[in-house]
């Protein structure tokens, strides 16, 4: 394999910001992201995620702050002076130029000569498994094909840095699982570094070494997938990480790590995320496979249950609170509509957090 | 083959798409009809039976006298440029109004040309464009010139008029050919390496190529059937003496219908090829979408 990364140290994003009038889509990003690395921009729609992939590539003018690769500052230049290879949502491929001359455009505007153009497209084409499609427009190829040109043609002028936009948005799931490993295999063959852009937290969780959850243009969070997934640092990383129910409360004791967290009439045992003060107002987040019903007589949160739903091996419940917070919840029998339910969570799995939300 | 009988007509017909439905194209048809088919084809015998002589004598007669079939070629010289110039004019002013904030407004002023109409836009230019006209006196009072320019009542001024008249027509296709081509192409290309030229010349011009045919063939049959401008603002006795001129001659100065017939079919013929020859060279363009993959 002759394709590989071109070298450079580190890109450093340093205060990145981008106004659109009033409105910061991008507010003083900053990151540094280290060569070989598999890094995700993960947040919910409107986050600022693509405009910051954006601004990496080019195509979005910063409004404040500096991109640097290693010592040379890059946000002045124009995207065709970056040489990043980007992967679009929509693929963007040329819709009149075959396979091959799709892969093939971005060594031609480089001057390569045309035997050695022919020989990395067939290279860029093995690596993404579509040798013997190569003649074929991209009108003529399924998604996942589409999707494999489209990353050939971002690989195979071995740029510095891999930028993809939410590039399995657009396939059925069971390709999306496919084409999720093959993007962590191409990764790694050619010791790139990646920058993904995605809203669906378990491709970040299964693809990145790290993961950058944003929410209002700003980074809420980085750290490695297993952090994120059980140390959240904000409540609303948490709800994007699963932990969907929300329950408020207000702080008995604080005993180390933990801390006993009142609701109503009920005490819920959780580990303290952040800063919380005994009297003080704090919230509870529990994942739905982690909240179960209560033994008979056990201790936990009153709900009424709403509906159950059955998933396989087991159910899941919906149920709502007095106070009328809504409740999920994993249980081994079906619990008809209108019953009352304890349920009770493992208090290593609860996490508290301070602070009136 | 029971099978088949036992299927009601009016099902069979419906699963080839005819239904009730369809007979709402019968209006259209028969407009179709009455007010084109019909003329032309009356236009078409008429032609071929002038008022003296054998059955082409319009035609022969068109063909001998270079004041006629000169026509033709005068035509083309106007028409031709014209077409090119608007279309040449038209391409950066859409891949600049693309980009614009107040595209509407922009493109409301362009249209106005066209409400106004070829007579207005013609009165307008003959005191603009005229030896005392804003136009001449500006350059006069400048120093540029120092005898106003002739801009009227030759080959220019009806130059001039048609590319105003048919400017907005042909930006307008442009521009809505240009908005349809998908902007992360464009995109994908400058991430790839390509400069501004380079993305135009590989990836924008050719996917705007058969949109273009279409604009250059629409435009051109506009210029190509020009009478008031040639009348207005040319010298319609010479270097401006259009088909149309020829064919309005024939009806109502000389009274001959069949002449004018003749006259016209000759001027269809014309445009026709001309217009054949551009599709055919659109035919082996890539003319499959313009966006970049699944939407």
């Amino acid at each position: 394999m002759t394709i590989h990364a071109a070298n450079f140290r580190e890109l450093r994003l340093d205060n990145l910001s981008r106004d659109f009038g009033t409105h910061n889509a991008v507010k003083d990003v900053s990151l540094t992201i280290k060569k070989g690395e598999f890094i995700a921009l993960l947040g919910p729609s409107g986050c600022g995620k693509s405009t910051t992939l954006n601004l990496i590539a080019g195509l979005l003018p910063a409004t404040g702050g500096g991109i640097w690769l290693d010592d040379r500052r890059i946000d002045p230049l124009r995207p065709e002076e970056r040489g990043f290879g980007m992967v679009f949502q929509n693929y963007a491929l040329f819709p009149h130029m075959s396979v091959k001359r799709n892969i093939g455009f971005g060594l031609k505007m480089r001057g390569v000569q045309k035997s050695e153009i022919e020989r990395r497209v067939g290279e860029a084409a093995a690596l993404v498994r579509l040798q013997g499609q190569t003649e074929k427009l991209p009108g003529q190829l399924s998604g996942g094909q589409q999707q494999r040109v489209a990353i050939a043609r971002a690989i195979v002028v071995e740029p510095p840095l891999v930028l993809m936009d939410e590039p399995l948005s657009n396939l059925d799931a069971k390709l999306r699982l496919e084409m999720r490993a093959e993007i962590r295999r191409i990764h790694n063959t050619l010791g790139a570094t990646t920058i993904y852009v995605t809203h669906d937290q378990e491709e970040a969780l299964s693809l990145a070494d790290r993961i950058v959850v944003m929410r209002d243009g700003q980074v809420r969070q980085v750290g490695g997938p297993e952090d994120l997934f059980s140390r959240p640092d904000h409540l609303d990383v948490a709800e994007f990480m699963g932990f969907r129910n929300k329950v408020a409360g207000r702080v008995a004791s604080v005993e180390g790590e933990h801390a006993t967290v009142t609701v109503g009439d009920a005490k819920v045992v959780g580990r303290v995320r952040g800063t919380v003060a005994p009297g003080g107002q704090a919230w509870l987040a529990i994942r739905p496979e982690d909240l179960h019903p209560a033994a008979a007589g056990g201790a936990g949160l009153k709900a009424s249950v709403v509906s159950t739903e059955f998933r396989g091996r087991e159910f899941v419940g919906f149920s709502r609170m007095a106070d009328g917070t809504d409740l999920s919840f994993l249980a081994h029998d079906r619990i008809a509509p209108g019953g009352e339910v304890t349920l009770a969570a493992d208090p290593d799995r609860v996490l508290v957090f301070g602070g009136a939300a | 083959m029971s099978a088949t009988t036992s299927i009601p007509l009016s099902q069979r017909l419906a699963a080839r798409g005819i239904d009730s439905l369809t007979l709402l194209v019968l209006p259209a048809v028969f407009f179709l009809l009455a007010l084109f088919i019909y003329p032309f084809l009356y236009g078409l015998v008429l032609s071929f039976t002038p008022k003296t002589g054998p059955m082409l004598a319009n035609y022969t007669r068109f063909f001998s006298d270079s004041f006629l079939y000169g026509t033709i070629a005068t035509t083309l010289w106007l028409a031709l440029p014209v077409t090119i110039v608007t279309l040449l004019l038209a391409i950066p002013i859409a891949f600049r109004v693309r980009m614009m904030k107040h595209q509407r407004l922009l493109t409301t002023i362009l249209v106005i040309p066209i409400t106004l109409g070829t007579v207005l836009v013609a009165q307008g230019l003959l005191n603009y464009l005229g030896p005392q006209g804003w136009f001449n006196r500006t350059l006069l009072t400048l120093g540029l010139i120092s005898t106003p320019v002739k801009l009227l009542h030759n080959y220019w001024g009806v130059c001039i008029s048609l590319v105003i008249t048919g400017f907005p027509f042909t930006f307008l296709l442009t521009l809505s050919y240009l908005s349809g081509v998908d902007p992360a192409l464009e995109q994908a290309g400058a991430t790839l390496g390509a400069g501004p030229w380079e993305r135009f010349k590989h990836i924008l011009l050719p996917l705007l190529l058969p949109g273009l045919a279409i604009t250059f063939c629409l435009s051109f049959v506009q210029a190509f059937s020009v009478f008031p401008s040639a009348v207005l603002l040319g010298a319609p006795a010479g270097p401006t003496r259009v088909i149309s001129i020829a064919a309005y001659q024939a009806a109502f100065e000389e009274y001959d219908y069949s002449m004018a017939s003749a006259v016209a079919m000759i001027m269809g013929v014309v445009q026709l090829s001309i217009v054949v020859v551009v599709l055919a060279a659109r035919g082996m363009l890539y003319r499959g979408p313009a966006g970049g993959g699944k939407g």
